[in-house]
């Protein structure tokens, strides 16, 4: 049978991180369905249509699944879910949020952050902050799927699929929207991104952050940070990486000042190369980074600044 | 307004766990177990409504091994006024602890119930959500801020790109993130007063809900190591070696 995919975005663009989950729908062999629903979202729908291997979008373009809200939204993807037998959402806020919620309505149980898809019914999943991993076989005869998007590459975008209109009867007015405070930044995007340098503690201060930045701007980095880091203030929630934050996996991640915590190795030790700086040499970052620097950071990182000039990788 | 508020019994998150010899799961044997991190976020919440005036009272609800009255203990020497155990020996996924909380939820009639918004050890992320589904009730999933107003909940949530604020009809499920306060600690008075405070217990089948798992755990695996562990003198040989020998900037 199928497989839906059911599309995170922002109302305007679609989230890379669907990209990911079509690469995992692309497993079970069946034709691949994208479900798009908000108002207005005809342009999300477009790239959506794009999406290397995908048969069809379904298009709800209603502005009562606007923000994607949990309680509008699952509703309209149970009615569809009959025609399918698995549906994967990204294993990000909106598809975490989501999931579940259709999952029990169907009931059925939900299969969370898959990272690998074994057989049809059967997957990987991390548990205990990727202290292990576990496989998994589902009984039940609709798979509702997270998945993990740093396991699954990037779906091309080179695809062609018909955009058909859905509906579903009234969703459930329970919650409204009422506003949204989002960061902005001119960097890429922490989880997509090829190189990410993150800041923890050891930053000591919001202002600190510059010269984490610095080091960013020269390498066309994304910015994250730890849960201390968040937690104290210095930058916000969104980037957290770690457990219960983001995942990332890029080719190369530089922890600054971050100890290395369980909780925030669960999220980063799948890059490709680690690069701690750190001026503790016992500190669990250190012990598994392929280039640990063990020294002061603020005297490592001006001087790394420095470095990447002389060796004409300068800020973009 | 009652709370009800969830409170699972884990691996103490300072724990390495280790996977089990024979791949059936991790070793738990001899290993320090605690409350879930978030739901101590949750309890913490609700007490702090009982002191604003906006509960009135919080039951503390363990599903799983006798252990959990444990964590009960826990939440009311934090400040919950009484316990709910659903006991059993068997695995319980989120599916079926979203219908036992639905059970309760019935009993009870709570006009909030604040679950974590994950449990460390097997990571779902789902219970709430599932909840809400169940009840028809609205959810305000991965919340740093709760503000009770006349018609309803603001929950503020933690989401990708930053915050969002949503509006929900009560009765609601909220599920806790990490920024929405910072748990106490009990008190030795509290924790002498919790011991008089009651504990229903329940046996699962009294429900009468199928909580058989629907996902069978075929082998539990150590993750792919990495190797790690070299040095660099200085910021020079780390840009040539990023530069010459990884190939990466
Ligand atoms: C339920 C739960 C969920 C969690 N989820 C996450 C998560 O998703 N992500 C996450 O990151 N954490 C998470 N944590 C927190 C985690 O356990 C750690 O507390 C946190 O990662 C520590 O952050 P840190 O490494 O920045 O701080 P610390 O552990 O305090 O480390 C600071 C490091 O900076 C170094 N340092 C200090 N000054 C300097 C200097 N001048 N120069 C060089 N180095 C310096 C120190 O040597 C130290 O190694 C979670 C915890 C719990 C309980
Ligand atoms: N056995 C349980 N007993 C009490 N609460 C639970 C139990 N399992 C899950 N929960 C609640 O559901 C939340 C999310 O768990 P999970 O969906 O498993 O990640 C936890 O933080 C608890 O608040």
């Amino acid at each position: 049978m199928a497989s839906l995919v059911i599309a995170a975005h922002d109302g305007a663009a679609l989230d890379p991180a669907t990209l990911n989950a079509a690469t995992a729908a692309a497993a079970f062999g069946g034709d691949i369905d994208v479900l798009v629903a908000g108002g207005g979202t005809a342009p999300v729908a477009g790239q959506a249509a794009k999406i290397a291997g995908v048969a069809r979008v379904r298009h709800a373009d209603d502005a009562a699944y606007d923000h994607l809200l949990a309680e509008a939204v699952a509703p309209l993807v149970v009615a569809l879910a009959g025609a399918y037998s698995e549906i994967l959402f990204p294993a990000n806020t909106t598809g975490k949020n989501l999931a579940p919620r259709v999952a029990a309505l169907l009931d059925v149980a939900q299969i969370s952050d898959i990272t690998e898809v074994v057989s049809a019914d059967t997957f990987v999943r991390p548990i205990y902050a990727g202290n292990a991993m576990a496989t998994v076989r589902s009984r039940d005869a609709i798979k509702v799927i997270t998945v993990r998007g740093t396991a699954f590459a990037a779906a091309a975008l080179d695809g062609d699929a018909a955009i058909e209109p859905v509906s579903a009867g009234e969703g459930q007015a329970l919650s409204k929207f009422l506003r949204q405070e989002l960061s902005k930044s001119e960097r890429p995007e922490l989880t997509s991104a090829r190189v990410v340098v993150s800041g923890g503690r050891g930053m000591q201060s919001s202002e600190n952050f510059h010269l984490v930045e610095q080091i960013a701007d020269r390498l066309g980095a994304a910015v994250g940070a730890s849960r201390a880091a968040v937690d104290a203030g210095y930058r916000p929630n969104d980037f957290q990486v770690g457990q219960t934050g983001k995942v990332v996996a890029p080719e190369l991640y530089v922890a600054v000042g971050i100890s290395g915590a369980i909780q925030h190795l669960a999220g980063m030790k799948d890059s490709k190369v680690i690069v701690a700086i750190n001026k503790d040499e016992e500190a669990p970052m250190v012990q598994i980074a392929d280039y640990g620097l063990v020294d002061d950071l603020f005297k490592a990182l001006p001087a790394l600044a420095e470095a990447l000039d002389k060796a004409g990788i300068k800020p973009r | 307004m009652k709370v009800l508020v969830g409170v699972k019994r884990v691996v103490d998150y300072n724990v390495k766990v280790r996977v089990r010899a024979d791949g059936t799961g991790v070793e738990t044997t001899n290993v320090k177990m605690s409350m879930n991190p978030f739901d101590e976020i949750a309890v913490e919440e609700a007490i702090r409504m009982k002191e604003a005036g906006t509960a009135d009272e919080i039951v503390a609800v363990s599903m799983g091994v006798r252990q959990c009255q444990e964590t009960i203990r826990t939440a009311l020497a934090m400040g919950a006024d009484r316990g709910i155990h659903v006991m059993t020996d068997e695995e319980l996924q989120p599916l079926a602890v979203a219908k036992l909380f639905k059970a309760l939820v019935e009993r009870e009639s709570p006009g909030l119930v604040i679950l974590g918004k994950q449990a460390i050890d097997d990571d779902s992320n789902q219970t709430g959500q599932m909840l809400a589904a169940l009840l028809g009730w609205p959810q305000g999933t991965f919340a740093s801020d709760i503000v009770l107003t006349g018609e309803g909940a603001e929950v503020t949530r933690e989401v990708d790109g930053g915050l969002e604020t949503v509006g929900l009809a009560v009765p609601a499920v909220v599920t806790t993130d990490l920024r929405l306060n910072e748990p106490r600690y009990a008190s030795l008075p509290n924790i002498m007063k919790a011991k008089k405070k009651p504990i229903d217990q329940i046996a699962v089948d009294e429900l009468g809900i199928d909580v058989a798992p629907r996902l069978e755990t075929l082998k539990v695996e150590d993750p792919p190591g990495r190797a790690g562990g070299k040095r660099v003198a200085d910021v020079e040989e780390l840009v040539d070696k990023l530069r010459n020998e990884a190939g990466v900037i």
